[in-house]
């Protein structure tokens, strides 16, 4: 009876170790919240480093583009512990920092000696900081991002292309410069054939639900003179957002959207610009540089056959920010595991390693690396972009302000809906209503 | 001989008759319905009460510390002053009388033909009702890949019907044809629903019906105006109903479809309410929003039903 009962006792205790060990390995689990991409792959390999290292199981959770904001700004608004770290777009940082939905970050910065000048003081400003400009951090920058331009580098290319292009325009087919070239060598290529397809000159944003033609109108935009307001003045808009050089790059945009995209392009994103460059159908494509290492090697249209450019100038020589930053959310029950994870995720080797892996670091320790322009075909064009990019509202209100411009511009640009100036016109009237409430202005 | 109550009573395990044995009938009904008026109440009542006493106040859900401000009837105010909401309502409206309009004449249509009981009719019965067998959201995105210029299986039937070049014309990015491109889905998908309907009304009305007008010497024509017509107009009347609730709330298929566009073309007040709600976080405004739509459709509904008894009453 009484080894029965020893018997019992020690299974009880043996049974007991194994659940209590397993609740300890159930608590040590970390769930990464981003968009469901090419980069989101490589952050999965390069995380089993830190899994090996610190025992901490990775858990993912990967939304597609057009639905990554709404899905977990829903999450952070209810205050959900879905995730314990996130990389949140760009814009998210100010109403994340105000509504405390990330932790802030700038003691632990200083305690693990992570210093935000060994990272790029652009993506600093874009992915981390707010208010903007100011020494209070909510992510570290953890992929670096901008527009910028695929091009079709095998027809450019072929001889009797080039002779075309040179007997019309009297110079040589190279990647453009500016817009008013980018616009010329897309109507060369509009309804031309070769290899026996007809192709179309150029994919740009048009995408209407999400953030999708804001994202590519402001490349015009911003080259134009668009600003988003006064720099003097904050939150004075009228002049800035509606100037008469702002007017004419959004009729610049329309007038590229209508004479070289290919048909059907009234809604289209970024899956929808590689699926019209991976089957051969546009000469160029703008799109973020994340999906660069994809697209270089693609079996169809990567290799010698792609060429990269920066996105080009007009007046003004700037490109739309893209990239995120990686926060701790602070309704998790795993800070403390979170922030091991940012903490070793900062390190120069592991920077590099993302790197090789397809991200797209922002620490300087790889960026002013002498090899980097080198390191890959489109290194160089990310190097000199990520010098001239702008971003678009970081407000807490960014979402209104993102959608009152997606719909004036998609009115305007695709729907043919009044003029240039009517559009901009009514865009600050609107963004001055959601300021007004806001109590900004 | 006993009564069925009796024998109920009778067969009644001893324990639960001693159970219930003290309780009045109504106390009994009670018991029972409680747990569902409770579960109403928690559902339905609730969150309507709550979203209207949020209608008046500038709540936002993304802003949960900010101080909460009683704003009077200035949201209802807002909308009912927007030009955008009204160019919304008007989206919703062309949508909804289109769409009803055609599914109307096109289910009783098809009811009329598979009602005449053809060779192979079951199965003619099962391939028409499929597309509404399946989920809008499936339905959004493949008519996306048909409706595409290039690719797309309806540019080229039409191109090959007219000869144009299919890429030549885009149904979902062209304002005029894009708000035509959800009407068209949506009576693909929802006609056989309406037929179905019409259909169980064709079978309800009494062969000798037909018979005693053909003893009159009725023609086709005159029993079809004179019988099928007003027999079969309750079930028609319902089917508006349910369509045109539905299509007043349409969101999942017409957003797969175009997102509200192009531009605001196609922003029916559903996908207006979302963006307010749960894009810009104006939760005070969009529960005021969503106050009207719920007025405007029951109110609607209740004077359609009047109209419905006092069809069905003739």
């Amino acid at each position: 009876m009484i080894q029965m009962v020893r018997a019992l006792g020690a299974t009880a205790i043996v049974v007991a170790s194994c659940l209590g060990s397993q609740a300890v390995a159930q608590t040590k689990q970390l769930t990464l919240c981003w968009a469901a991409w090419d980069p989101a792959n490589a952050l999965v390999e390069l995380s089993k480093d830190f899994t090996a290292k610190s025992g901490v199981q990775m858990k993912y959770e990967f939304v597609p583009w057009t639905s990554y904001a709404d899905r977990f700004l829903n999450e952070l608004n209810s205050k959900g512990k879905l995730c314990d770290l996130i990389i949140g777009d760009s814009q998210w940082i100010g109403g994340a920092a105000e509504n405390g939905h990330y932790v802030k970050l700038n003691d632990f910065f200083a305690k693990e000696k992570i210093s935000m000048d060994d990272f790029m003081p652009a993506t600093v400003v874009g992915y981390s900081q707010w208010p903007k400009n100011t020494p209070n951090y909510w992510a570290l920058p953890a992929m670096g991002d901008a527009i910028g331009w695929t091009y079709r580098k095998d027809w450019f290319a072929r001889p009797e292309i080039q002779a075309e292009f040179r007997k019309k325009y009297e110079r040589d087919l190279s990647p453009p410069q500016t817009w008013d070239e980018l616009k010329q060598i897309a109507e060369f290529f509009q309804g031309r054939e070769i290899d026996g397809k007809k192709v179309y000159g150029a994919y740009i944003y048009t995408e209407r639900g999400s953030e999708g033609i804001t994202m590519g109108v402001t490349n015009a935009l911003y080259d134009w003179g668009f600003q988003y307001d006064d720099p003097k003045k904050p939150y004075q808009m009228e002049g800035f957002v509606n100037s008469p050089d702002a007017v004419k790059g959004l009729e610049f945009y329309k007038s590229l959207y209508k004479c070289c995209t290919a048909p059907g392009m009234s809604n289209a994103y970024m899956s929808e610009g590689l699926d019209a460059f991976k089957s051969g159908q546009v000469a160029m494509q703008m799109n973020f540089f994340a999906f660069f290492p994809g697209l270089y090697k693609d079996p169809n249209v990567g290799g010698d056959k792609i060429g990269f450019f920066v996105n080009p100038k007009q007046k003004f020589h700037f490109t739309q920010l893209g990239g995120q930053g990686i926060s701790v959310v602070s309704y998790s029950d795993h800070k403390d595991d979170a922030l091991a994870y940012i903490k070793w995720f900062a390190q120069p080797d592991v920077q590099k390693k993302w790197w090789a892996l397809g991200g797209y670091s922002c620490h300087k320790a790889v960026l002013n690396d002498p090899s980097f322009p080198k390191s890959a075909p489109f290194a160089a064009d990310f190097l000199k972009s990520m010098d001239i990019v702008k971003d678009f509202w970081a407000e807490p209100a960014y979402a209104s302000l993102l959608l009152d411009m997606q719909k004036r511009v998609h009115d305007y640009v695709v729907a043919d809906k009044g003029t240039a100036k009517e559009a901009l016109d009514l865009l600050v009237k609107d963004w001055q209503k959601v300021f007004k409430d806001e109590g900004k202005i | 001989m006993s009564t069925l109550a009796e024998r109920a009573v009778a067969r009644t395990p001893r324990r639960l008759a001693l159970r219930f044995g003290g309780m009045s009938d109504r106390a009994i009904a009670w018991l029972f319905i409680t747990p569902s008026v409770l579960l109403l109440l928690a559902v339905n009542i609730f969150p309507l009460l709550w979203t209207i006493q949020l209608s008046f106040t500038n709540y936002r859900a993304n802003r949960p510390n900010a101080v909460l401000r009683y704003v009077g009837l200035d949201n209802y105010r807002d909308i009912l002053t927007d030009p955008e909401v009204w160019q919304a309502m008007q989206a919703t409206a062309h949508f909804v009388l289109w769409s009803i309009a055609l599914e109307l004449i096109l289910g009783f249509g098809l009811a009329l033909l598979i009602n005449r009981g053809f060779r192979g009719h079951s199965f003619w019965t099962t391939i028409i009702l499929l597309p509404m067998m399946l989920s809008p959201a499936v339905v959004g995105n493949f008519w996306t890949f048909l409706l595409q210029p290039q690719i797309g299986l309806f540019n080229s039937g039409i191109a090959l019907v007219t000869g144009v070049d299919p890429s030549s014309f885009q149904m979902i990015g062209d304002v005029r044809l894009a708000p035509w491109s959800i009407i068209m889905v949506d009576t693909w998908m929802w006609t056989p629903y309406v037929m179905l309907i019409c259909l169980a009304g064709l079978r309800s009305i009494p062969d000798y019906i037909y018979e005693a007008a053909e003893v009159d010497r009725a023609s086709p024509l005159r029993q079809f105006w004179s019988i099928t017509l007003p027999m079969v107009m309750p079930f028609v009347m319902l089917a508006i109903l349910f369509r045109a609730i539905e299509n007043f709330k349409m969101f999942d298929m017409v957003n797969l479809l175009t997102s509200g566009g192009p531009g605001s073309t196609t922003e029916v007040a559903s996908i207006t309410l979302k963006r307010e709600a749960f894009e810009k976080w104006r939760t005070g405004y969009s529960s005021a929003l969503a106050i009207i739509l719920f007025v405007t459709v029951f109110g609607a509904a209740n004077i359609y039903v009047k109209a419905l008894n006092r069809v069905k009453q003739r």
